[in-house]
């Protein structure tokens, strides 16, 4: 078996996935995180629609509190391939001044984050979406179908889903119910770096590593994006050299030290890398089962 | 950092280093998708935490976390329990149970793995199938103390089913029986019996203790009476042939219509087995329309032929009306357009059980139908792996079942080929799946003698015991009847023992007739 045939059949099988939801499913759209998971969906989704455009929009749930070089790249990418893109925030959180640091993670996670998600899906009344969540990620994602039905108030039943044998899936649902689709599953982290290097595909610059201020909170190492970020005594900015493996709210996403400044010197470092993806991820940790307690409350 | 950590720890780091191979070459170690299943606590996740933790495979955060877990949830007082590394879910941590399939994505310098560790209750057998479908090899775990289960049972027939044909018995817990040899072999011989009919290629039987590790990923010193290899050795070396799925002549189920502009058409598809290029000539199944393949467009440009598992999109020389479901095929290898089907169910339904006369929703690669189950020939006796009369199915039961579509499908046998020998049904009021299916005849056969036997016990082929019982019994009714007729006893004789010899060969004549008739049927209408 050649590299590339490992992510041809690894591709083959998400453009298989993306179709048959816009076979089956009357409303769909694509959760665009413009992080590099992301990036592959969209690149997939193009792909299994090739020549015509997408016949979807992407969604982004604007939390406010991205970095802002996220919202350049997703400003980029709309105009370089002209998709259609809603961007959505929960004003009434915005209102009610819910924010990373006064609020707690935890609450200001499920308002500005799930909360929102929920309020635009039922907006628009998609009754598919697509996530670019993987199984190798996070133990209770590695439990989830990659059709992944919601209930009507977008919950998550683990203990109840359907057997999802082959690739038959059952498409079926009642009205006001939805699906959490999941074409990148069968991916890892390395594939999905390989699958950019291989594409060609852009990437956020803080995936690679540059001099960056950061400021050392709670074991983590916080990158000080703007100045809503105060520091609290005895705190104190330091340039270092740093990365990030993955990308959401600036306040609650941690970086790591590295030198891979390009795409080979991320993979040398992930090979040797003795701690996981989600490790810098804040909210992961909030309570035991944390993840699969956003995700039963209809986080994605 | 405790011991478990610290050696886990150098153990990544030499696996690392061995692992540092420039990025192409990384991916191009072959890959082994395998499922782990046996009844509760035989140690199933027991046994993938330990594996990924003799590898070295753990991440340190992951490692910590369970470390943690262990001591609230763990079942080793309080030492690092290798099962939290799996358990995903919160009430599986609690109850100390798997409840649904958890993928796992690991590699070693010699080869990719993903694993799907699968429940071990009864209750969840669907999720354990679910995983089997998708794989090449399974490990049945056996406790060393309690033998073999009902699950035990109950998974070899799965496994089977879904067309797995390498299995690793892992026999576990021998420290609890003190690695005793006797034991060993006793269990190896009682399971190589017990799955002697099911057609597996390939039986290798390790003795094992999951929570100590031994014979995990290294040869244990404290059963020097084993001479195999270790499980990660066997894992990692172990060829499986290439999956079913070669039948000849191609087969593309349309997925999507693709209409990019007034101009352009194309029908979108994973190709489901053959090859096919620009050129060919096609069918269009059902309805048996012919053209020819334009092109094979995809994004990265037009390709000069396509194999299985790849998804492209055709456009055709013709403009015809082709619509998701529909299959192009090769006009010279297509299987034909059926209304009925014989088939082996696994009963997944909770809340309903199989009855002959409901109808479903079937879904078969791309296509849908409803389906109408005509009779329940058998089900599955799980202690003799032997038919027996029911009257239904019930949740996890396996039986034998004729079905009528309402409309002309395309069907193949599972052995086949996968995507079109296999399908779901789903009850359209709660919209639950309610069976996997396997078919065993798309209706290739006259339906006489369809209906007339009875179903294989195990490979889904019609028992040539079966045949010759009902010839039997046909020919003795027939001499009955003479002999009441006639009141002669040699006339009785003689017409049985003519029934005897003439019915098979009346019976091929017949089906030969039929299907040159069918042939010629199906060439007509597709003109």
């Amino acid at each position: 078996m050649t590299s590339l045939s490992h992510l041809k059949r690894l591709e083959a099988e998400s453009i298989f996935i993306i179709r048959e939801v816009a076979a089956t499913c009357d409303n769909p759209v694509l959760l665009y995180s413009i992080g590099k998971d992301s990036e592959v969906l969209l690149h997939l989704a193009r792909k299994a629609f090739f020549p015509r455009p997408l016949p979807f929009p992407l969604l982004h749930v604007d939390t406010t509190w991205k970095f802002r070089e996220m919202i350049e790249f997703r400003e980029r990418r709309r105009r370089e391939l002209g998709f259609e893109l809603i961007v959505h925030t929960n004003q009434q959180g915005r209102a009610a001044g819910v924010d990373p640091f006064a609020s707690g993670s935890r609450h200001y996670t499920d308002v500005m984050k799930t909360q929102a998600l929920k309020q635009a899906l039922d907006k628009h009344r998609f009754d598919a979406a697509f996530g670019g969540a993987r199984r190798d990620e996070e133990r209770s994602r590695a439990k989830e179908r990659v059709f992944s039905l919601r209930d009507a108030n977008h919950r998550w039943d683990p203990k109840g889903q359907r057997p999802e044998p082959w690739r038959l899936f059952n498409t079926r649902k009642r009205p006001g119910e939805s699906f959490r689709v999941f074409p990148l599953s069968n991916w890892t982290e390395l594939d999905v770096w390989h699958y950019i290097r291989a594409e060609g595909l852009p990437v956020v610059p803080l995936y690679f590593a540059a001099p960056r201020p950061v400021v050392h909170r709670d074991g983590t190492m916080i990158m000080r994006d703007d100045e809503r970020l105060r520091l609290q005594p005895g705190e104190m900015i330091e340039t270092r050299m740093v990365r990030f493996r993955t990308l959401g709210c600036y306040p609650l996403t941690g970086a790591v030290d590295s030198t891979a400044s390009d795409l080979d010197g991320i993979i040398e470092e992930m090979v040797l890398s003795r701690s996981s993806e989600r490790q810098g991820r804040l909210i992961d940790r909030d309570a035991n089962a944390s993840m699969e307690a956003k995700k039963r409350e209809g986080y994605f | 950092m405790t011991q478990a950590l610290c050696e886990a720890t150098a153990r990544r780091r030499e696996a690392s280093e061995e692992a540092l191979v420039p990025g192409a070459a990384l991916a191009e170690r072959g890959l082994l998708r395998f499922i782990t299943c046996g009844s509760v606590d035989d140690g199933k996740s027991t046994l993938i935490g330990r594996l990924l933790l003799e590898a070295g495979l753990v991440p340190d955060d992951q490692l910590a976390e369970a470390e943690r877990e262990s001591k609230r949830y763990g079942t080793l007082g309080g030492a690092l329990d290798p099962a939290l590394l799996v358990d995903g879910l919160a009430a599986e941590r609690e109850q100390g149970i798997t409840i649904d399939v958890a993928y796992r994505y690991f590699s070693t310098p010699r080869r990719a793995f993903i694993v799907a560790d699968t429940p071990g209750h009864e209750q969840y057998t669907r999720n354990m199938a679910t995983g089997a479908s998708s794989a090449e090899l399974a490990i049945i775990l056996v406790d060393a103390r309690k033998g073999l289960l009902p699950q035990t049972r109950r998974h070899s027939f799965i496994v089977a089913l879904s067309g797995i044909r390498h299995v690793v018995v892992a026999v576990n817990k021998m420290d609890l029986v003190d690695f005793d040899r006797a034991t060993f072999q006793r269990l190896e011989a009682e399971y190589r019996g017990l799955v002697r009919d099911l057609g597996f290629a390939g039986i290798t039987v390790i003795p094992v203790s999951a929570r100590r590790g031994d014979n995990v990923v290294a040869r244990s010193s404290a059963m020097p009476w084993y001479r195999g290899p270790a499980l990660l050795d066997f894992l990692e070396t172990v060829e499986t042939e290439a999956a079913a799925g070669e039948r000849p002549g191609f087969l593309l189920p349309v997925q999507w219509v693709n209409r990019a502009g007034a101009e352009f058409r194309g029908y979108s598809g994973t190709v489901a087995a053959g090859r096919l290029a620009p050129g060919d000539e096609v069918v269009v199944l059902p309805a048996g329309r012919r053209s020819r393949i334009e092109r094979i467009v995809t994004a990265d440009g037009d390709l000069a032929a396509a194999g299985g598992g790849e998804a492209v999109t055709v456009t055709l020389a013709d403009e015809l009306d082709i619509s998701r479901g529909d299959l192009l095929a090769d006009p010279a290898q297509a299987p034909q357009p059926r209304h009925e089907a014989s088939a082996r169910l696994l009963w997944t339904g909770e809340a309903s059980r199989l009855r002959p006369g409901d109808r479903y929703l079937l879904l078969l690669g791309t296509a849908e139908a409803e389906a109408t189950v005509t009779r329940l020939d058998a089900a599955l006796d799980l202690e003799s792996f032997e038919p027996q009369a029911a009257a239904g199915l019930a949740m996890n039961e396996i039986g034998w079942v004729g079905l009528r579509f309402d409309r002309p499908l395309v069907a193949t046998r599972f052995d086949d080929c996968r995507t079109l020998g296999s399908f779901i049904l789903v009850d359209r009021a709660s919209n639950e799946t309610v069976a996997l299916g396997f078919v065993d005849d798309a209706g290739e056969a006259p339906e006489q003698e369809a209906e007339a036997t009875a179903p294989a016990a195990l490979a889904g082929q019609r028992p040539r015991l079966v045949d010759a019982s009902w010839h039997l019994t046909s020919a003795l009714a027939v001499g009955l009847v003479t002999l009441a007729v006639t009141g002669s006893a040699p006339w009785g004789l003689a017409a049985a023992g003519a029934d005897l010899a003439l019915r098979p060969l009346l019976q091929r004549l017949h089906a030969g007739l039929a299907e040159l008739l069918l042939a010629a049927a199906g060439r007509e209408k597709a003109s």
